[in-house]
């Protein structure tokens, strides 16, 4: 059941990950985005991590994609246009670099040597549930959680004033 | 058959890949905006695989944080496209090179 699950949720972000950048209306790039959080949300619960799945749905789909969607809806829904059929340089640039990037993680994830991924852990499988969680980010991690709730609130400061300022 | 980790590493590399095509590629902001965030959560992706290998819930932890920035991150990064787009009605990347030497 679940390399079945692997391989659909997997195709799932995959095809829709492509789809979302090779798209030229942004309005569907967006939504092909979401269906790959989607995806990946998943792939956390096959992973024994119900609580990231589900705070990432709800922070990814629920807050940042609606975002996105919100200013995409404010500005200009022109279709990016292509002027030419030809690729630019600068494309074909770009796609040999990630093809090159993709035999490197290839390599490295097919090199043969011991490593604590292979080797693996023995004991119980720890699953990363609302108490796990919550017990660890108030005990070992609670000074980053403080950081955190600065870090937000200069963003909210920051993208207020960015509103807010008078551009000549 | 088992699913070995590595399969969830070669599939977050592929993603991550995917958002360096879109950033290297697409000229519209918020498209490369959201390729970014791809990127972001292919490396996500890593990061839990390794904790549930590793057995440890530090991974997960990490991955909150990383959501925390993405969403800080987001919030300035539409309001500077925004901005931008009043003052240059577009938000093409090719129109705004005026930091451009």
């Amino acid at each position: 059941m679940i390399p079945v699950l692997f391989f659909v949720f997997s195709s799932v972000a995959i095809a829709a990950a492509l789809l979302m950048v090779l798209h030229r209306n942004p309005i569907y790039s967006a939504l092909f985005l979401i269906m790959t959080l989607f995806a990946l949300a998943g792939l956390y619960t096959l992973l024994n991590a119900p609580f990231i799945a589900a705070v990432h749905v709800i922070v990814y789909t629920g807050a940042i994609m609606v975002l996105f969607l919100f200013v995409l809806m404010l500005l200009d829904l022109r279709v990016e246009t292509r002027a030419d059929k030809t690729f630019k340089p600068t494309q074909i640039v770009g796609f040999v670099l990630s093809l090159v990037l993709v035999v490197e993680f290839g390599l490295f994830v097919t090199l043969d040597k011991p490593s604590p991924v292979s080797a693996g852990v023995q004991g119980m499988a720890q699953v990363g549930d609302t108490v796990s969680i919550g017990t660890l980010l108030f005990t070992k991690y609670l000074f980053p959680f403080e950081i955190a709730s600065v870090l937000l609130l200069s963003a909210i400061i920051g993208s207020v004033i960015l509103a807010k300022l008078k551009l000549k | 058959m088992t699913i070995q980790p590595s399969y969830y590493l070669v599939l977050s590399g592929i993603l991550f890949s995917i958002g360096v095509v879109g950033v290297l590629t697409r000229r519209n902001a918020i498209i490369i905006f959201m390729s970014i965030e791809l990127m972001l959560n292919a490396v996500n992706l890593t990061l839990v695989t390794f904790s549930n290998q590793l057995q440890t819930l530090d991974g997960q932890i990490l991955v909150f944080f990383v959501m925390v920035v993405a969403a800080a991150e987001v919030a300035v990064g539409l309001a500077l496209i925004v901005a931008i787009f009043r003052l240059k009605n577009s938000v093409h990347v090719d129109d705004v090179n005026i930091m451009k030497w």
